[in-house]
């Protein structure tokens, strides 16, 4: 399964354009090598490029999803009593050919495609569509006349006529350079000199739109007009006046645009937000070196680097969105021809004198200059003929402008200097403070020490070796004595400290032995040889690469992102001495370990069981502090004392009770709980305290669980993890779920997994679904879903896919809960929201100034509580903010250009604009956060999901493909190619065409596959199989009363939807040959999500469920009585919940 | 799939049966019957013997009691090694249960630590412990812990508690997600055949290079023997745990998961059987 990765670009000293990947080892030359380029600026999605023509080109990597634009026009139609309705308008009338408002005319053949990197998908055609309806009628909708309401129904008054063309074009151009067309013809106004992309994460703007910046070759600045997504060229390019000449520009990830002048200072652009991507003014950033002034600049999120004329590194103190300009200057160790600025604010810089490419480790948010350099020493696949002579390097600066000309000739003098001396002065810290061994031994911060002498000196210890290693054994063998001492004193440490700082002594000097001894040494030491004169006499396997460009724009480094790019990757040789070179989790050695240890315990035990132990079992208690939730009025909180007593019964197995002590009228009371009858323990969302709630079969149907909570997180993880693993224990449950349980996700993002019995669908003795036990898996999902074959997909609240690998734990389920592999780090970022809320009066306008009957000013989106920006506090102590508060220009419904939405009052339906009749208006404002844990998933990149079905399939055939669909989180239908049994993840989307954005997706079994359009219509997908895995057509079926659906789910023979007010429709008629049915039958309210099974069984979330004790929301509910001859089921099981979003039954087909 | 942790337990609740009869000499008031008990191989002799020690005493006369110590087929056993390592470097490939004989006269001051109380086996045991992690960590996780993280790793082993140890354990056993594993891996290699009590070196599970050390590759450097012959037949065994693992196991992987409570991997080299 791969690892999410991202790619740093570079260009070598022959224009060549080179990839790295974050997982890989190994430099990439980027397709399309006939085309040189001097510049790149990479972003995640694409990459933009000068190339040496001086022309534009933009890299758009290809996607599972096409990048693809819908044109539409309107043919307008009006009845006369001769010819019926015609083309004949009358003169008053709209053209024949319009765009909706009826203004603007345009034909058919009057659209052209932008440019060469696009096609036409296929031919004008009709929208059948109208309002979720299909129309049947060519497509007509009637009107009494321009410009009215039109419906569907042609009546007697109808006069007018109207039906929506539609075609949609495709951009082509995707993983080549696709070269951006000139504006015009005037050479030198598109003749470029660098260029710098960002800018796609300036708050809150449209998803996609990226910030192009370019410097032509007069000095000159422009800004690429419209690029974004679905724009991928942009349109025009516009100039943006500067104080004087510029020589080179950068644009962060968010609103930071710095830029060098050729007097050498920087100029910083103010006033850059959403409304004004280009930004308003400049100010200018004086260098930090008197008389070097700043040659290059590269920014981040909120950094800014510069290399000043003499190469110095320079970090700007005190930069961020409201003070781009920063404080001061700190100077930084190292010398570099150029530096970047990625994502996360890492650095990237080319080495003065080596050209090598260096990484800036140790960049964390509270240490955002990091700590060292060290150099990329990636080889290079594809390419070894390359040889580095000092012609190619001087080369080199034809790519740069005559500025960096000027430098190269340093470069050259400063090989000479090298050469004489074996110190290397001019990067000093480079190589002294980053051993470039490092990588294998990882020692940074070890000493400064002259890296030379170092290495000569442990070629004079190498003979010593043997001797050290005498000495080990001879002291360990005085271990004996040790022993003595152990007994004559009690304390057994200071003779055990004797002991250890022995062997640090040993390691000190021995270090150096083991890393330079070896293979992976040699291609350092020739690099430190590389500016002297025998550079040619060097291994050509190792030759070193020169770099002229490096762009780290959409390259996503983490702090503890395992990378290789630091040793060299070892030659075929040492790779075979390796023996362990198989996967370690099919490898011979694992397998045999399992086996002999099986035969041992059969060696050793069989015929013994009878013997005594001899360590007699005993109980092993826990007891701690917590509070708990009483449950006698006034409840409240209150101080208990709690005891896990585990006993081991005399088959091995344990069993646990949990006692809860407690104060009532000052007598001394307890009430315990069997944890073989605790069917969930699971956490509350609850901001302020670390709680959580535990549940049996009785106390699910009160609605009451027992709520405890712990002073600190950490402590409430410790009870979670041992009670979690204690129920497990009791009930034999362990390892991972099998292919046929059941999971669930609550509205905290906890994933839950129960293993269905037999008797949960088999009549006639069912088991109620309140004795359903589940046991929590670590991650944070907002739905999962699954099929019988243990494929298992799930989707964040930030819309990530992810896949499941496999393992079980993680989280807080650490150490045995948890299985060693298969658990990743799994972040997840989701926002709050509050809303500001103003009334207008007519002194001062709109104001906080509300009614004293109004809402809170600052509330949340019901305006019953009071929500300011200091007072939203995180969901629970997990999550961390991170970004600031912004306003939410999204907000469904619309908003103004200051994101404000209006209504008459409050609590009304608001729209996006001012009218005379509003007098209240509200505007959202959005803050993320962030959560980080761990879990058996990993993420399935790059595109981002709203909906997921898998196939029930139904032969044992493990190879065979397992059909997945999706819903991106822009509504395309998208089909997984290549998830098997073995390869849950699959390999590639294929998308499916639709005419409009989905919500909802299912594929039941045969292949039938149902979805939700976002206009609420639902359609049925014709011919799909294991052939053809995305079908044919879509088949509109009108919804039930006209209702809007928001999600279907389809089993054997039953295709559940569900519509936007919680009714739940059944559709009748469904046979093998008329797979759409005939007509949607009512069968429960209360419902907020479906889940159908293979066996046609049906489960929901509902709404409201009532308890003897109390009322939950999102309860997970079972339909009881679903025969083949009754499909509806007759009434509703209750089982766990409230708290619960989510659940799929579709791998239980037992 | 058969999962790591499995090799955990495996590892932890692996049992000798072994038969306890009282040394001929010794003078008892009556026969003493031989004793029969499940020994848990990562334990120490002296720690689980209470029951074999009453039962013979019940048969002694006072005055003839004194410190107990246990022999197999004339070989004194050190209880300051684990009882598997015991097992398999003396007896393994013999018939079992594992006939041990004891003694409570003459003992062999020569080859025997005294064993006054169980504090001594405390003192030994955290001392490996410590031992192990200064190669692993430089002493740095050990440090952390509490006095209380201390005892419950000694609590764990000694009331035979697995999930109470390696609650504790589990901590010793992780590393730095930029390292792919320890800094030296704690072993030792005990040889039946030779007089050194064993043979203990500095080794790292990782190569400069990026590839993991196996065991093979342990044995090559430190105990090059263990692996060559001369007619290219394999003559000893390598043995941890009764098994005898591949030798393209990866010294990192065994040293997390089938080292002894003590955090170190004993591996014992042994003569192979002539059938």
């Amino acid at each position: 399964m791969a690892m999410p990765s991202s790619l740093l670009w570079a260009v070598d000293n022959f224009g060549r354009v080179y990839t790295l990947s974050t997982v890989g080892q190994y430099w990439e030359l980027c397709k399309d090598p006939q085309l040189k380029f001097k510049r790149v600026s990479a972003a995640k999605q694409c990459c933009w490029g000068i190339a040496c023509d001086d022309e534009v080109y933009t890299y758009v990597f290809s996607g599972d999803v096409p990048i693809r634009n819908q044109e539409e026009t309107y043919e307008n139609q009006r009845w006369n009593p001769v010819g019926g309705f015609c083309e004949k308008l009358l003169p008053s009338d709209r053209w024949q050919w319009s765009d909706v408002s009826g203004l603007k005319h345009q034909q058919l053949d009057e659209f052209t495609l932008p440019s060469p990197h696009w096609e036409w998908e296929s031919d004008w055609y009709v929208d059948e569509n109208f309002e979720g309806e299909p129309t049947e009628k060519g497509g007509w909708t009637y009107a009494l006349d321009f410009p009215s309401t039109y419906t569907t129904d042609k009546k007697w008054n109808s006069y007018v006529r109207r039906r929506r063309w539609i075609r949609y074009r495709r951009y082509k151009s995707r993983d080549v350079w696709a070269k951006i067309i000139p504006d015009c013809y005037d050479v030198l106004q598109n003749c470029f000199n660098d260029i710098s992309v960002g800018g796609w994460e300036i708050t809150d703007e449209p998803l996609g739109h990226l910030s192009v910046w370019a410097v032509s070759l007069r000095g000159k600045v422009c800004y690429r007009e419209n690029v974004c997504h679905h724009n991928p060229e942009g349109s025009t390019w516009s100039f943006i006046t500067t104080p004087s000449e510029v020589v080179q520009i950068s644009c962060g990830p968010c609103d930071l645009l710095w830029a060098t002048l050729l007097e050498g200072q920087a100029i910083v652009r103010e006033g850059i937000d959403r409304n004004n991507p280009q930004g308003i003014s400049w100010s200018i950033v004086e260098s930090p070196s008197f008389g070097n002034g700043i040659m290059h600049v590269s920014v981040g999120v909120d950094v800014v680097w510069c290399v000043t004329e003499d190469r110095k590194v320079w970090f700007r103190r005190g930069v961020n969105s409201h003070n781009p300009c920063g404080t001061s200057w700190i100077e930084m160790v190292g010398e570099m021809m150029m530096v970047t600025v990625g994502l996360n604010n890492q650095v990237w810089g080319i080495g003065r004198n080596d050209r090598a490419i260096y990484f800036r480790e140790g960049v964390t948010p509270s240490e955002l200059t990091g700590k060292t350099w060290k150099e990329i020493v990636s080889g290079r696949e594809s390419d070894k003929s390359q040889t580095g002579s000092s012609t190619s390097l001087v080369s080199a600066g034809c790519f740069f402008t005559d500025d960096i000309q000027n430098q190269t000739n340093a470069v050259i003098q400063g090989d000479t200097d090298t050469s004489s001396d074996t110190e290397l002065p001019s990067v000093p810290m480079n190589l002294a403070n980053t051993p470039p061994m490092g990588a294998a031994a990882s020692s940074s911060g070890n000493g400064t020490g002259n890296q030379t002498a170092e290495i000569h000196a442990s070629f004079a210890v190498d003979p010593l070796d043997s001797d050290q290693g005498e000495t080990t054994v001879a002291s360990t063998s005085n271990e004996k004595a040790n022993l003595e001492m152990h007994k004559s004193s009690t304390n057994p440490n200071p003779s055990a400290e004797l002991h250890w700082t022995n062997v640090d002594l040993k390691e000190a000097q021995k270090h150096p032995v083991l890393s330079t001894s070896t293979f992976a040494e040699t291609p350092i030491l020739s690099s430190l040889g590389m500016f002297s004169e025998g550079a040619e006499e060097q291994d050509g396997a190792d030759e070193h690469p020169q770099w002229a460009w490096v762009s780290g724009g959409g390259c996503l480094v983490h702090l503890h992102s395992p990378l290789k790019w630091f040793t060299v990757p070892s030659g075929l040789s040492s790779f075979m001495q390796s023996l362990s070179i198989t996967p370690a989790q099919t490898a011979a050695w694992r397998k045999q370990i399992f086996q002999q240890l099986c035969g041992r315990i059969k060696r050793e035990l069989e015929n013994f069981e009878h013997y005594e132990q001899a360590i007699e079992q005993s109980v092993w208690v826990k007891t701690g502090t917590l509070q708990w939730w009483r449950n006698w009025k006034p409840y409240k909180w209150m101080d208990v004392r709690v005891t896990l007593e585990q006993f081991t019964g005399s088959d091995g197995m344990r069993d646990s009770i949990l006692f809860i002590y407690y104060m009532h009228q000052e007598e001394k009371k307890y009430i315990h709980i069997f944890l073989n009858e605790v069917t969930v323990v699971v956490e509350v969302l609850d901001e302020g305290k670390h709680s959580f709630a535990l549940y049996t079969p009785e106390r699910t149907e009160q609605r009451w669980p027992i709520r405890l909570a712990a002073s600190t997180e950490q402590e409430m993880h410790d009870w979670l993890s041992l009670l979690n693993m204690s129920c497990c224990e009791s009930r034999r449950i362990q390892g991972p779920p099998s292919h046929h349980a059941i999971w669930s996700v609550t509205c905290k993002g906890d994933i839950f997994v129960s293993e269905p019995s037999p008797e949960l669908e088999a009549r006639p003795h069912l088991m109620p679904c309140d004795q359903m036990f589940w046991r929590q898996v670590g991650g944070h999902l907002q739905l999962i879903e699954c099929n019988n074959r243990g494929v298992v997909w799930g989707i964040g609240d930030d819309h990530t896919a992810w896949v499941y690998t496999g393992g079980y734990g993680g989280g807080f389920i650490q150490g045995l809960g948890s299985s060693a592999d298969n658990i990743y780090t799994q972040s997840d970022v989701k926002c709050l929201y509050i809303y500001e809320n103003q009334r207008w009066n007519p002194v001062t306008g709109y104001s906080s100034r509300g009614l004293p009957t109004d809402r809170y000013m600052w509330s949340d989106a019901s305006g019953r509580q009071e929500c300011t920006k200091n007072n939203t506090k995180l969901p629970s102590p997990q999550w961390s903010w991170v970004s600031d508060w912004y306003i939410d220009f999204n907000t469904p419904g619309g908003t103004d250009e200051e994101g404000w939405q209006y209504a008459a009052d409050f609590p009304a339906s608001y729209h996006g604009y001012k009218s005379m009749k509003d007098f209240v208006r509200r505007r959202r404002w959005a803050r993320k956060c962030k959560i980080v844990t761990t879990g058996p998933w990993l993420e399935v990149p790059p595109v981002t999901l709203w909906d997921i079905s898998i196939i029930p399939s139904s032969d044992a055939d493990d190879e065979e493909a397992v059909a997945l669909w999706a819903i991106s989180d822009k509504g395309d239908v998208l089909c997984r190619l290549g998830v098997t049994q073995q390869n849950p993840s699959g390999t590639s989307w294929l998308h499916v065409g639709a005419d409009q954005p989905f919500i909802s997706i299912s594929i039941g079994a045969f292949y039938q596959v149902w979805g939700i359009a976002r206009d609420g219509s639902a359609f049925y997908r014709g011919s799909v199989s294991s052939k053809k895995p995305a079908g044919d057509s879509w088949y509109h079926i009108p919804s039930p009363r006209k209702r809007k659906l928001k999600q279907v789910s389809v089993g054997r023979m039953s295709v559940f939807v569900l519509d936007i007010n919680g009714n739940l429709w059944y559709r009748e008629g469904i046979t093998p040959d008329y797979p759409q049915g005939s007509t949607w039958d009512y069968v429960s309210n209360n419902i907020c999500k479906i889940s159908v099974g293979p066996l046609d069984q049906v489960w929901v979330i509902a709404d409201k469920v009532q308890g003897r004790h109390s009322l939950s929301r999102g309860t997970v509910c079972h339909r009881t009585g679903v025969q083949p001859m009754r499909p509806k089921g007759l009434t509703w099981d209750y089982g766990i919940g409230g708290g619960w979003e989510h659940i799929t039954v579709r791998g239980n087909a037992a | 799939m058969t999962d790591d942790k499995d090799v955990l337990r495996d590892v932890w609740f692996g049992r000798i049966p072994t038969c306890f009869t009282l040394y001929q000499d010794e003078i008892t008031e009556r026969e003493a019957e031989p004793y029969y008990l499940l020994l848990p191989r990562i334990s120490y002799l002296t720690l689980v013997t209470d029951k074999v020690k009453k039962h013979f005493q019940k048969v002694m006369r006072q005055e003839e009691v004194s410190e107990i110590w246990f022999e197999y087929e004339g070989t004194p056993l050190k209880w300051h090694y684990p009882i598997g390592l015991l097992f398999d470097l003396h007896a393994s490939n013999t018939a079992l249960p594992w006939s041990i004989t004891v003694h409570f006269k003459n003992f062999p001051e020569k080859d025997l630590l005294h064993c006054h109380s169980k504090d001594v086996i405390e003192a030994h045991f955290m001392a490996c412990i410590k031992e192990a992690d200064a190669l692993k960590h430089k002493s740095q996780v050990i440090n952390e812990m509490q006095k209380k993280d201390h005892k419950q790793l000694w609590m764990g082993l000694q009331n035979d508690k697995f999930e109470q140890f390696w609650a504790i354990n589990r901590k010793l056993m992780e590393y730095p997600p930029e390292d792919s594993g320890f800094r030296y891996i704690p072993f030792r290699i005990y040889q039946a055949t030779t007089e050194r009590p064993f043979i203990q070196k500095l080794f790292r599970p990782i190569a400069s290079g990026g590839q993991l050390h196996t065991l093979g590759d342990l044995l090559k450097d430190v105990c090059p023997s263990a692996i060559t012959s001369e007619d290219g037949e394999q003559k000893t065994q390598v043995v941890i745990h009764g098994i005898e693992p591949m030798l393209e196991t990866p010294i990192q992987w065994l040293s997390e998961h089938m080292s002894y409570p003590d955090n170190f991997l004993h591996i014992s080299i042994i003569p192979r059987p002539t059938d």
